[in-house]
């Protein structure tokens, strides 16, 4: 049988699947190929290749865009698990760039200084997958309708903090479990409240969980932060600025891995979490103004 | 029968309940103890990278070879299939499997994600019933032993790649039936494959 004649490539199965096959599993940003390595070495499912972590970027300011083709070209190549990079919300010119660069996942992503801040990308338009973060159960909803096939919490990237990450596992949470509570005619108004089509809504009502994987992101540092997203029902987790911002990356990062698979045991968490060195100094949520929270972004 | 999933990381929880679809009870293991419990094992899709790392972290690597060795039970789809290859062409550092069917295995051997597939696949021990194979980021075989059978394969410009392949007691598929509830893969590894 010929794979040519008969193949269907970019159907909602193999773009939501490649998500499955991530769960339990850390991606870690990096903005190099040795950090890069450094990641596939510890056991990451995926990098995130771009050109400022998410602390950088704040302390930096200014315009963040798409990393340069070249460097994402020389990351793919230095790593063989998958390799994701972001686009500015909306910006689907920058998104086809990266399908020509044949990345593996497309992060539509609230780091990066959106480009449109009315529309997302019509993610269905894509052959490439699509992770997008959400703070609510609604916003996923959205997202998912556009045609992400994998979403992640928001939390507040480049912090360190990951009470922002905390509120939004346990705000989806909560709000999935009370669909499962209701009567088949008060989802219409569920559907209202949301902002999420009814269809959609329905499904999770019937399932008791989005109809894609969701991970979490934002402001994990620790191999107790990720055993904790994980307690609260994530899939996986996103480390940004955690790891590379911290004392010894490598040991910090397979640290975090073990804890992600080994979350229910709090006997290998503890172990996993002695002598990291430093861990990245932080910034409190409470202490950045609302304008510059990146939670915000999206909509 | 026990049967185990491996659940250091990847879609175990699929296996688990395709498994509960053809009436059978799993459990996902994934310490030294539940895993000497089980007769037979799957190994899921993920990144086998990141799973033969953490099997080695946790000691379970010399295990779960030794009781392929000895005769256990395995399926391995995807990720599980390089983990079950005597040898992968292009290995991560420091890469190892299990083995367990005597072939080389390809990663990625399709190309990368934009060139994930779905394909309609003659299934040897289901004649003139094609089923649905997902392939992401899939593996194929490059080259096998004599004891190898070859359950499916697909055409690539012009050369034909096995894709599902059986030695003994070891099952290995490069898709993922796991994705499409048809559990005609896993019942033929309960009924057949573990009871050779």
């Amino acid at each position: 049988m010929s794979k040519a004649n008969d193949a269907q490539v970019g159907g909602a199965r193999v773009k939501r699947g490649m998500a499955e096959m991530l769960k339990g599993g850390v991606i870690m940003d990096v903005v190099n190929v040795e950090q890069a390595k450094i990641a596939e070495d510890s056991g990451a499912v995926a990098v995130m290749a771009l050109e400022r972590v998410p602390a950088d970027i704040r302390a930096q300011g200014g315009v963040s865009r798409m990393s340069d083709p070249d460097m994402i070209e020389k990351i793919q190549a230095a790593v063989s698990i998958p390799v994701m990079a972001k686009v500015r919300i909306g910006h689907f010119a920058e998104a086809q760039i990266l399908q020509t660069l044949n990345v593996d996942y497309i992060d539509e992503s609230e780091v990066l200084t959106p480009a449109d801040y009315e529309h997302h990308i019509d993610k269905w338009n894509f052959t490439i997958p699509f992770v997008c973060g959400a703070t609510n159960l609604g916003e996923a909803l959205r997202r998912i309708n556009e045609g992400a096939a994998m979403i992640r919490s928001k939390g507040e990237a480049g912090t360190g903090d990951v009470s922002n990450a905390t509120t939004h596992m346990r705000k989806i949470g909560s709000e999935i479990r009370r669909l499962t509570s209701m009567r088949e005619d008060e989802l219409y108004v569920a559907a209202k409240e949301l902002q999420a089509p009814y269809a959609l809504v329905k499904e999770v009502a019937e399932t008791g969980k989005l109809p894609v994987v969701l991970f979490t992101a934002g402001g994990i540092a620790t191999p107790a932060d990720a055993a904790m997203m994980m307690q609260l029902g994530a899939d996986g987790v996103f480390i940004g600025s955690g790891i590379f911002k911290s004392g010894d990356a490598a040991k910090r990062a397979a640290a975090c891995v073990k804890a992600t698979t080994f979350y229910t045991d709090p006997k290998v968490v503890a172990e996993a979490s002695r002598g990291l060195g430093e861990a990245m100094v932080g910034i409190n949520v409470a202490d950045i103004p609302v304008p510059h929270r990146l939670a915000e972004r999206g909509w | 029968m026990n049967v185990g999933v491996l659940a250091l990381q990847g879609d175990f929880r699929e296996h688990l309940s395709a498994l509960g679809e053809c009436g059978v009870k799993g459990k996902l293991v994934k310490t030294v103890a539940e895993i000497a419990e089980v007769d037979a094992l799957i190994i899921p899709g993920g990144e086998s990278t990141t799973i033969s790392k953490l099997a080695k972290a946790f000691d379970l690597f010399d295990l779960i070879s030794k009781r392929i060795a000895d005769g256990m039970p395995t399926y391995g789809s995807c990720a599980g299939m390089i983990l079950v290859a005597k040898k992968i062409i292009d290995p991560a550092s420091g890469q190892d499997t299990f083995g367990g069917i005597d072939m080389e295995v390809r990663r990625n051997a399709f190309g990368r994600q934009t060139e994930s597939f779905e394909f309609d696949l003659e299934f040897k021990p289901f004649p003139g019933a094609p089923i649905r194979g997902v392939f992401i980021r899939a593996p194929w075989v490059e080259s096998q032993g004599a004891k190898v059978e070859i359950l499916a394969s697909i055409d690539v410009a012009g050369k034909s790649h096995p894709v599902a392949v059986r030695q003994g007691s070891v099952l290995a598929t490069a898709f993922h039936p796991e994705l499409t509830g048809d559990n005609r893969v896993h019942r033929y590894f309960l009924e057949t494959v573990c009871k050779k």
